[in-house]
């Protein structure tokens, strides 16, 4: 018994020391192997149906020399507006500061404010402000940039901005409940971050 | 490492993620220049009913 207890034992170890981070991984199996060979065992004359696994794209390796283009997905609960489009680098709004990603940057996670995001492709540069959100970057130079709602600047009232500005920070004044000084608080900053975005 | 590190102002007073960033998108939705104001405004329309149940049966919804 105390033998199999060993046994049991050096498994798990095994498996820790062969996959030690997940950001490390190979490129992800594009059929579920166990399921395939259970399948076999059971009915091996039919072919196993696919799995949602076998409709993925693997995940592209993470290359052993940096990249030249980094490759951003930028979408929006409502629409997809950069699908893995190849650029030079990428200036995301993060709640540390204005964040520049350039190919072959370490992977990050991160939470964005209020801000703008700008994508630069040669000499061209789109801007987009950002309502909040996150932005993944993974160690094969891919950003995935997730936001609930962005807008080319060109879109932005100025005029709406000032009215809320000036809303909210009366607002703020005559807040009671921390609840609504918090409300009064994300008024302010967003429109402050509109503001700058469009007089900076 | 930091177990409670300073925790956003929203979080103190309660709110969770999903409020603040719900809230941070309508207020850029309410400064944005005409046609696309009443798009993204109407893009994020919601509607359901609510029906309250008293004894197992459902009384007549409110719609919204």
């Amino acid at each position: 018994m105390l033998r199999r207890a060993s046994g049991l034992l050096a498994r798990p170890i095994l498996a820790a020391r062969a996959r030690p981070f997940s950001t490390d991984l190979p490129a992800a199996q594009t059929a579920d192997a166990t399921f395939v060979e259970a399948w076999k065992k059971v009915i091996p004359n039919m072919d196993p149906p696919k799995t949602p696994l076998s409709f993925m794209q693997p995940r592209p390796p993470t290359p052993s020399s940096i990249p030249s283009k980094l490759t951003v997905n930028f979408v929006l609960p409502y629409a997809s507006e950069l699908a893995t489009k190849e650029v030079d680098m990428v200036i995301v709004p993060a709640t540390t500061g204005q964040m520049g990603v350039l190919p072959g940057h370490v992977a990050t996670i991160a939470e964005l404010k209020p801000g703008v995001l700008s994508v630069h492709e040669g000499n061209e540069v789109t801007k987009y402000f950002i309502s909040s959100g996150f932005a993944f970057i993974h160690a094969n130079s891919f950003a995935d940039v997730i936001a609930v709602e962005a807008v080319p600047l060109d879109r932005i009232d100025a005029s709406l901005v000032q009215k809320g500005l000036a809303e909210f920070t009366q607002k703020l004044s005559s807040a009671t409940t921390d609840l609504e000084k918090a409300e009064a608080q994300i008024g302010i900053d967003v429109h402050s971050a509109l503001n700058s975005t469009l007089t900076g | 490492m930091a177990s409670n590190a300073a925790v956003p102002f929203w979080r103190a007073a309660g709110m969770t993620y999903i409020t603040y960033s719900n809230i941070c998108a309508n207020l850029v939705r309410n400064c944005l220049k005409e046609p696309y104001k009443t798009e993204a405004l109407a893009r994020e329309k919601v509607h359901f009913s609510i029906s309250k149940w008293t004894d197992g049966k459902p009384e007549k919804p409110n719609d919204v």
